[in-house]
């Protein structure tokens, strides 16, 4: 009984986190593209203009809905659940820290401690597809249609380098436990061993988000908005929504896989330190370093040009695949030989 | 390459293309490196923006506002004499102008003059044509009006003396 409860509230913390973080990121995100522009960007609600993420709420839940006629009803307004529902699935499995004693009681800083984590991770991500691709055919628009197309084979492509360069990892640190992957870089993080991984999980990173310069699913300039030109209203935010959920989430995993999680290289900072203290802490470092990695994000978007489609298969599979091909071998090789 | 320009004639430009990157370019991500650092720095550079209610711009001397009439300093009568020019010439047909006799010197002077700010363009010719330089281009650009009775501006708004307009008054004869 105590254990379900202890789980809802979790959830329920969890949940509250991952909105109240990406809400803040709609804001740092036009923020810092203002900067970037020499603009200002939002400064007008309350100070610096920090309320505005609320006013945008507010507005996006009043806004009226619109079903174009011969839209698919029932899958219009499905596919941007199912976005939503993968998004915030994700990050069931995601440590972020070690635990707190409370009581004498420890609770683990996971939703869900399943030791396939990493397996999870992997399957659900390319569920997300689902929701992009049905929203496109349920429009019943050639550019959701065409944006929906371009969606799922960008995803289907990068999917297969995205696990092979975790493969390097899970050899590096001997277990597919995400909790324990991050143990393992107590003292060196992976990206030392992993150099080629990291790289080629970033780019199929940037491109299971559908972030510049990988957006051609939306692809404004030729496509309206791609999948969710027919979305209005609270529906759009779901997709909004859903889309900033999946950068922290991305972000949290490069963090999780390749920069320590929590840990600091060389130097153990939590060894001496009070287990609710520390798990504090670890929170903190964990997410700080996802912002990081987030900061990152907005900057390539700002500065790559958008691939073109030939561009982005020639990528990811003349390029990513081999190389994450290569570096499974090689860090196998070197795994047996020393 | 070659470009034909608009004229006709023609004119080479070379456009430089390495067709030989060498594999650091290749690569392409330190070039990545160096564009993302770019970005980074643009961050910190001064902004353009203007927080327009808050802050205003004041438009330089050239600036072509909504067209005034000017009223002499000294004498607190608006330089016009009524001719009819500034009607005649406007291409947008926006001066409407009623003379009457006075016993000022001028002996002309406008019973009604209005102009109809959903009509005018700021061309500015009126201001040109004007052989009394009584009406110039204000620096005002904050015209607002909820009907379109309002927008036509009679000599209640349009009158404005001259002093406030000595920016514009100087530009004119400098550039006569
Ligand atoms: S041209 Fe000048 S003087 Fe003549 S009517 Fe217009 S404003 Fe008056
Ligand atoms: S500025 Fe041009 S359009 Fe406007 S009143 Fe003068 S002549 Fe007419």
């Amino acid at each position: 009984m105590e254990s379900i409860l202890i789980a809802i509230l979790k959830a329920i913390i969890f949940i509250l986190l991952f909105l109240t973080f990406s809400a803040v990121l709609t804001y740092v995100e036009r923020r810092i593209s203002a900067f970037i522009q020499d603009r200002l960007g939002p400064n007008r609600v309350g100070p610096f203009g920090l309320f505005q993420p609320i006013a945008d709420v507010v507005k996006i839940i009043f806004k009226e809905e619109i079903i174009p006629a011969n839209a698919d009803r029932t899958l219009h307004t499905l596919a941007p659940i199912i976005s939503l529902f993968v998004a915030y699935s994700v990050f069931a499995v995601l440590p972020i820290g070690e635990k707190l004693v409370i009581d004498g009681k420890e609770i683990k800083l996971v939703l869900a401690d399943v030791n396939v984590g990493f397996l999870y991770i992997l399957a659900l991500s390319s569920l997300g597809v689902y929701g992009v691709t049905l929203s496109g055919w349920s429009s019943n628009n050639k550019y959701s249609l065409l944006g929906a197309l371009r969606a799922s084979a960008q995803m289907i492509s990068y999917e297969l380098s995205l696990g092979l360069s975790l493969v390097g990892v899970v050899l590096v640190s001997g277990s597919i436990q995400i909790d324990e992957i991050i143990r393992s870089q107590a003292n060196v993080w992976n990206i030392f061993y992993q150099p080629v991984g990291f790289i080629i999980f970033l780019v199929s990173v940037f491109a299971e988000t559908n972030r510049l310069p990988f957006d051609l699913p939306e692809a404004e300039p030729e496509l309206v908005a791609g999948y969710h030109t027919e979305y209005s209203g609270m529906k759009f935010g779901a997709f909004y929504l859903a889309e900033y959920t999946n950068i922290i989430t991305a972000s949290l995993l490069v963090t999780a896989f390749f920069l320590g999680g929590w840990y600091f290289p060389f130097v153990d900072i939590y060894s001496g330190l009070n287990p609710n203290l520390s798990a504090i802490l670890q929170v903190i470092v964990f997410f700080g370093k996802a912002s990081l990695i987030i900061f990152l994000f907005m900057l390539v978007r700002w500065t790559l040009p958008r691939f073109r489609y030939d561009q982005l298969m020639r990528l990811g599979w003349q390029v990513l695949l081999p190389l994450a091909l290569l570096n499974v071998l090689v860090t196998g090789l070197v795994k047996i030989l020393l | 390459m070659t470009q034909t320009k608009i004229d006709g004639r023609a004119k080479t430009r070379e456009i430089k293309r390495k067709a030989n990157l060498n594999l650091l370019e290749r690569l392409y991500l330190p070039e990545i490196f160096k564009g993302l650092s770019i970005t980074f720095r643009q961050i910190f550079k001064p902004k353009f923006t203007f927080e327009y209610p808050d802050v205003k711009w004041q438009p330089p001397a050239s600036f072509r506002g909504r067209p005034v009439l000017v009223v002499d300093d000294e004498t607190g009568v608006e330089r016009c004499v009524a001719c009819g020019l500034c009607a005649r010439v406007c291409p947008a047909l926006a001066i409407e102008v009623v003379a009457d006799e006075t016993e000022l010197d001028k002996e002309r002077y406008p019973k009604k003059f209005e102009i109809n700010m959903l009509r005018c363009i700021y061309c500015g010719l009126c201001e040109e044509v004007c052989p009394e330089e009584a009406i110039v281009m204000s620096k005002e650009y904050e015209l607002v009006f909820t009907s379109r009775e309002e927008a036509i501006f009679g000599k209640d708004k349009l009158l404005t003396p001259a002093s406030k307009l000595k920016d514009r008054l100087e530009f004119l004869r400098k550039m006569r």
